[in-house]
Parts: C-alpha cells; sequence; structure tokens
C-alpha cells in the first residue's frame, strides 16, 4: 500500500515517514532491526569474552618474561686463563632437566687483544655461548686455529666470537659474568653485532647489522 | 524404501492369503521380527533427522564420465586423517606431554604397552602416508585441471589444510621427545625466528618464552592434538560441502560429446 500513498518517503531515516507499521514518531530504527542487532552484538561479546583472555592467555609468554635473573656457579677463578677457552655447562632452563643444558666457553677477558664489548659493564669475564647465529646448532670451540665451527652448515667464528666464515649472521651470543667470592658466576644471554655492541638477546639468525636489524626486533620485553 | 514404510491397508487387501482371504494365521519368526524391528528404528530415525535423504544426495551423486581411480585420493587422505584421529586419542590415554616424562611415556608405549608399538607405528608412519596422500590430491586436482571456476575456493581451502597438516607434523615431532625431536624443534623454532618482523615474536609463541622452556611441550601436545585438528575437521567439512555441492570435473582428456549443443547453450 505504501506505494499508492505519495506521503512516504522511502529515502527518510525516520520509520514513519517509510510508511512502517507501527512506527513511532521520530524513530529512526526499526525494532526488529533494533532486537537483531542486540542479539548479534550480545552474542559477539559473549564469544570475545572468552576468546580474547585464551589469546592473550596463549601469547602471554611473549610479551611476559617470567624467567627469574640466575647466577650460575661455573667454579673457582683460578680454573680460567686469558689464552684459551675452557667449556662449562651450564643449565639455561633448570625446570626442563636435561633439554635445558646447555655448553658455554668460558676464559679470562684479555685487554691487550680483546675488544671491550660495547655498552656493557665491565666484566673480566668471557662467556660465548655455543649456540649458533645461523640455525641454532651447537658449535666447538677448536684450540689449534681458535675457532669456533659449526657441525650443520659450516660457521666458523674466530677466538672473539666474531664471524670469519659461511653463512651466520652475527657473533655468537655471551652471558654476562661477575666474581663472587672468589667464584665465576655466569648470568642472563645478551647478542651482539659485528663491532661487538651490546643487544638484548636475539633468536639465531637474526641479524644485528646495517638496515637488516631493522627487520628483526627486539622482544617487547627487553 | 519399501521396507522402511509398509503398506497401508488396503480394502479388499486383508491378509497375505489374497483378496477377502482368511488373515494369515502363522506367526511372523524371529528373523522377520528383527527386519520389522530394525526397520522401524530406522524409519523413526529418518523420519526425524532427514538422514537416508542426506545421505542419498550425499553419496548416490551423479558423477561426470571418465571418473576413474585418480578421483579417490582424496577419500583416501580423509580416511588417513580418521586413522590419525583415532591412533591419536588412544596414544594419548598413555602419552604424557612433560619435558621429564615425555620419553619415559613413549617408550612404555613401544616396550610395554599392549598392541602400543603398533598403534604408535600407525601414527608415525601413517603421517608420513597422509602427507604423500596429500600432494597425490593435490596433484590429481592440479592436473586434471579441477581447481578452475568454480571451485578456486575449494583449492584455497585444500591449501589451508595442506599447511595445517604439515603443522600437524611439526608438532607431532617434538612429542616422542628424544635428541631428534628436540634438535629438529629448536632448529624449527629458530627458523621461524630467521623470517623477517613477525618472525621472533612466532618463534617466541611456539616456544612459550625466548628458549625451549617447560611449557613449549605442553604448548606443542595442545596444538597437535586439540587446536590444528579442530581446524582441520571445520576445514574438511567445508571441503567436503563445496564438493558436493559443485559436483566434481570430467578428466581432461575428455571432450565434451555435442560440441555444438555447448556452444548453443552458452
Amino acid at each position: 500500500m505504501a506505494d499508492e500513498s505519495p506521503k512516504f518517503d522511502k529515502s527518510s531515516r525516520y520509520t514513519e515517514d517509510r510508511g512502517i507499521a507501527g512506527a513511532f514518531e521520530g524513530e529512526t530504527v526499526t525494532r526488529r532491526r533494533l532486537m537483531e542487532g542486540t542479539v548479534l552484538l550480545t552474542g559477539g561479546i559473549a564469544t570475545m569474552a572468552f576468546t580474547l583472555p585464551a589469546v592473550g592467555f596463549s601469547l602471554g609468554p611473549v610479551f611476559e618474561d617470567t624467567t627469574p635473573e640466575r647466577w650460575q656457579d661455573v667454579g673457582p677463578t683460578g680454573d680460567f686463563n686469558d689464552e684459551s677457552y675452557v667449556p662449562r655447562v651450564i643449565n639455561l632452563v633448570p625446570e626442563v632437566g636435561d633439554p635445558g643444558k646447555t655448553t658455554i666457553y668460558v676464559r679470562r677477558f684479555n685487554p691487550e687483544r680483546d675488544k671491550e664489548v660495547e655498552g656493557q659493564d665491565n666484566q673480566p669475564y668471557v662467556a660465548i655461548s655455543t649456540r649458533c647465529a645461523h640455525a641454532g646448532c651447537p658449535v666447538r670451540y677448536i684450540q689449534a686455529s681458535q675457532k669456533f665451527v659449526c657441525p650443520c652448515h659450516g660457521g666458523v667464528y674466530g677466538f672473539e666470537g666474531t664471524v670469519e666464515g659461511g653463512p651466520p649472521v652475527r657473533p655468537l651470543d655471551r652471558f654476562y659474568t661477575r666474581v663472587e667470592g672468589g667464584r665465576v658466576q655466569i648470568g642472563d644471554r645478551f647478542s651482539l653485532n659485528s663491532d661487538l655492541k651490546r643487544y638484548s638477546p636475539r633468536d639465531p639468525g637474526a641479524h644485528l647489522d646495517g638496515l637488516w636489524q631493522y627487520i628483526y626486533p627486539a622482544r617487547p620485553t627487553t | 524404501m519399501k521396507l522402511l514404510r509398509p503398506t497401508p491397508p488396503r480394502p479388499g487387501r486383508n491378509g497375505p492369503n489374497g483378496p477377502d482371504g482368511a488373515p494369515a494365521t502363522t506367526k511372523p519368526g524371529v528373523k522377520e521380527t528383527a527386519v520389522e524391528g530394525t526397520a522401524e528404528v530406522v524409519g523413526w530415525l529418518d523420519e526425524r533427522t532427514g538422514t537416508s535423504s542426506f545421505l542419498r544426495y550425499f553419496l548416490y551423486r551423479k558423477v561426470p564420465k571418465g571418473t576413474n581411480w585418480f578421483y579417490t585420493l582424496g577419500t583416501a587422505t580423509l580416511f588417513a586423517f580418521l586413522s590419525q584421529a583415532v591412533t591419536g586419542v588412544f596414544l594419548a590415554m598413555f602419552y604424557e606431554p612433560d619435558p621429564t616424562r615425555a620419553y619415559e611415556s613413549t617408550s612404555r608405549i613401544t616396550n610395554e604397552v599392549f598392541l602400543g608399538e603398533f598403534v604408535r607405528a600407525m601414527h608415525k608412519w601413517g603421517a608420513t602416508v597422509m602427507i604423500i596422500l596429500i600432494f597425490l590430491h593435490m596433484g590429481r586436482v592440479f592436473f586434471f585441471g579441477a581447481y578452475k571456476y568454480p571451485r578456486e575456493l575449494n583449492w584455497v581451502i585444500g591449501v589451508v589444510l595442506l599447511v595445517l597438516v604439515l603443522t600437524m607434523g611439526l608438532t607431532g615431532y617434538l612429542l616422542p621427545f628424544d635428541q631428534r625431536s628436540f634438535w629438529a624443534t629448536v632448529v624449527a623454532s629458530n627458523i621461524t625466528a630467521a623470517g623477517p618482523l613477525v618472525g621472533p615474536y612466532l618463534a617466541d609463541f611456539l616456544r612459550a618464552g625466548a628458549e625451549f622452556g617447560p611449557t613449549t611441550i605442553t604448548r606443542f601436545y595442545s596444538l597437535h592434538m586439540l587446536v590444528i585438528p579442530g581446524l582441520i575437521i571445520a576445514l574438511i567439512g567445508a571441503h567436503l560441502y563445496l564438493v558436493v555441492k559443485l559436483g566434481t570435473t570430467a578428466p581432461p582428456w575428455l571432450k565434451a560429446e555435442k560440441k555444438d549443443l555447448l556452444r548453443e547453450e552458452v
């Protein structure tokens, strides 16, 4: 019947003008449409109420670092010299047992040949991680050539852990060191760029030099 | 369908003895009763669910000429998935997703549990079989041109399913927790981290932290047996729905029989 009556205006925002039965004066949304919207909104809120916390829960570890600061004893200061590395086993993640253990190479800092690590506090010891900066395989130190060699893809690092060959993108990571009561203690991991500037710990494969460093952001927790 | 709906009584036909004959005197035997009873139950269910019309529509579709054994590869993949699902559920009864218990419980399944070695081997080799079948199925669809209009969306769903199944392979590989699976996961998460921009975040999400930690294995386990299978089941549903809705294609070597007619219709 609406077509026959010229007073109805289909483009009007008021339901009354559009000739909808039972319309109130000044009403712009039909009651059916309002109820539709309410049901959809309620359902949406209810769904989000359990989905968002669940997603946040699973993403939590990306944004929250729950590991406490640990210092691990690796022996008396007399065990280490500044000419060669001594292998030590520390436990990075004690909760998982054996898989959390990793080998590190420790020596005394040698002011004559070592370059100071930029941004690092005065640390009398150098503790090098064996995690290759390419894909994370364990590297081995070879004293005869004074190089670290990775068995997986042939990455080679010099005495200070800087890249000398193969696919690694940055020097080997290091750990903070300190001396407490005549004993050497190992702290958290940090990463280095090719100028031995200190960065927060990165994953293997993350560049820290040139333009490349900008497409490998630091963790939000650091 | 005759079984499901007994003939209604008609005037002049009173019994098995013919028109206007005396009613049957022999009682129905056990077999007849059983058949009748089953038919009644099936009929009751069907009347309320419409299963038979659905099954008729689903299973008795018309297929194009030239349909051959290559067309069974999708169903073969589906059955490989079902086999994985069933064996996986039973393996979960004995497996303990804990870094200190995972290897122990896996070796217990292999060495002590009755048929454990068999079920675990089914799951392990079945995974490989499933991947092979998926690629054969994908090759069939590709070489037969079955991805073309109007089936592009089904190809896209299939590719997502392929990625999900590969993710199943990745997450399942860690679970036995021997040296190989541990280092494979370490390297896999490092490769993930080597991806630009989102890589480091994705790797932290996978590992539940910066290092392989105490909850990495439970996370992989949850992804492997709850999250990804759920997505796969949902997408298989969509995949099959589109197959039934759109039908299958004829092999490319089959020419239309009435070319002129085809042209006219177009």
